[in-house]
């Protein structure tokens, strides 16, 4: 499913990671400055890997010895972060809706009414990102990110700067999407706690290098 | 108040002239932002120099060098002389210096703006599935939309009050190039021009007071927007 082997360096960092990745929810557990964040936009594309390759469903997406490197647009994978990027000037309505209106009508493979109900976001459409609470913002970001209905989806802490209370439902959601929507998980986080509950393929991440457990 | 045929004239030219400043220079200051702002290339510290070069120099100096270039004898003035297009002692030469003295501010602004722009904001786009062109358009260009408007405010409040290098370049022709600073001047020098002088320059400041609080309006319209202040 999943296939990356990846070199960068970044002055005293050298990131060097090798991996298969096979299941529905991968899990990457690292401590700050390990390198998770840089390995996700790597895989993303937003950074470019020094050397190595990278393959998502059979399909090579960066070799950079044969000059292959399909640009972040192109790619079609999701990367949600901690804070959410809502776009500020649109409303909630026109911010998930921002992928989704890009895509032929053959790839819209998630209809925007029945994951706006799913997540409970329906009483916010009018509203701009200002005006919600924590919780809601990773809601908004999480149906935005699943309607542009990306080939992976790479979580960044998302969910870190939200209470349990608030965190819980969403992390159920989560779990479920792989299942109900076909899109592979890879998520990173420091916090032990939500590897166990998505229950994942389990990594760790140290200094720039990946060990699977 | 009401204003003899001459000071209209002074007063309609001098906002002519700033708009038309505002209008032309408004892509090319984009443009300069974003290359000063997200690019980094070869000459970039040459490129930044000849933007705010007119800042620090005298405005003569502009002035003279537009001259040579596009007067009748000049390299591209002679060109447009072909066509019938004459700039040097016409109002357009008017907007073209101005256009060269305020750039800097207005590129500056716009810059300020798009560095303190959040960068994850255009890769969220671009993650989405819009192009990079697309992601300038719809995310860093809206965004950055009270840098853009400052930035006009102030080209346009330069442009009014731009004197040095359209004097050298353009002169002080009546109902040609006397924009409001050149009929200010012209006023001062003759003994009996004291009281044109008052009202003009009361009507200067009564136009550059308008444009900063149209300015800050639609400024500040923009912060509540996007929530930066409450409105």
């Amino acid at each position: 499913m999943l296939e990356f082997n990846l070199q960068l360096r970044r002055g005293e960092f050298a990131l060097d990671m090798q991996a298969q990745m096979t299941q529905p929810i991968t899990l990457i557990l690292g401590a700050s400055g390990s390198g998770k964040s840089t390995l996700l936009a790597l895989l993303a594309g937003l950074l470019k890997a020094e050397s190595g390759h990278f393959i998502l469903n059979q399909n090579m997406l960066l070799d950079v010895k044969s000059k292959i490197n399909q640009p972040t647009h192109l790619r079609r994978i999701g990367l949600m972060w901690q804070d959410g990027q809502l776009f500020p000037h649109l409303t909630v309505q026109h911010n998930i809706e921002y992928g989704y209106r890009l895509l032929k009508p053959a790839q819209r493979q998630i209809q925007p009414k029945p994951l706006i109900e799913l997540l409970e976001i329906g009483h916010l459409l009018q509203r701009r990102s200002r005006h919600l609470s924590g919780g809601e913002k990773q809601r908004v970001a999480l149906c935005r990110t699943l309607l542009a209905s990306p080939r992976l989806l790479l979580l960044d802490e998302p969910l870190t700067a939200l209470n349990p209370a608030l965190k819980q439902p969403i992390l159920a959601f989560l779990k479920t999407i792989p299942a109900q929507f076909g899109i592979p998980l890879l998520y990173v986080t420091h916090q032990r706690e939500d590897s166990e509950f998505l229950a994942g393929e389990l990594w760790t991440c140290e200094s720039g290098r990946l060990t699977q457990l | 108040m009401t204003l003899s045929p001459d000071e209209l004239q002074a007063v309609w030219l001098s906002v002519k002239v700033a708009s038309f400043c505002v209008l032309l220079g408004v892509l090319p200051a984009i443009a300069l932002a974003w290359l000063l702002a997200r690019c980094e290339f070869w000459g970039k510290s040459l490129v930044e120099a000849l933007v705010f070069l007119p800042l620090v120099l005298p405005p003569v100096v502009p002035g003279y060098l537009l001259l040579l270039l596009f007067g009748r004898q000049g390299m591209i003035g002679s060109w447009l002389d072909q066509y019938g297009i004459q700039v040097a002692f016409h109002w357009t030469g008017a907007v073209l210096a101005s256009l060269l003295m305020c750039l800097p501010l207005f590129v500056q602004s716009i810059r300020l703006s798009l560095q303190q722009q959040d960068i994850r904001l255009e890769q969220a786009a671009q993650l989405l599935g819009a192009s990079q062109f697309r992601v300038f358009l719809t995310i860093t260009l809206p965004l950055c939309w009270s840098g853009i408007l400052v930035g006009a405010v102030l080209a346009f409040g330069r442009s009014l009050g731009e004197f040095g290098a359209t004097i050298t370049f353009v002169g002080n022709i009546n109902g040609e190039t006397r924009t409001l600073p050149l009929a200010i001047y012209s006023a001062i020098q003759n003994p009996e021009g004291e009281t044109l002088a008052l009202r003009l320059i009361a009507l200067s400041v009564c136009l550059a007071f308008a444009a900063l609080l149209v300015g800050n309006w639609l400024n500040q319209r923009q912060q509540s927007r996007l929530g930066h202040r409450h409105a």
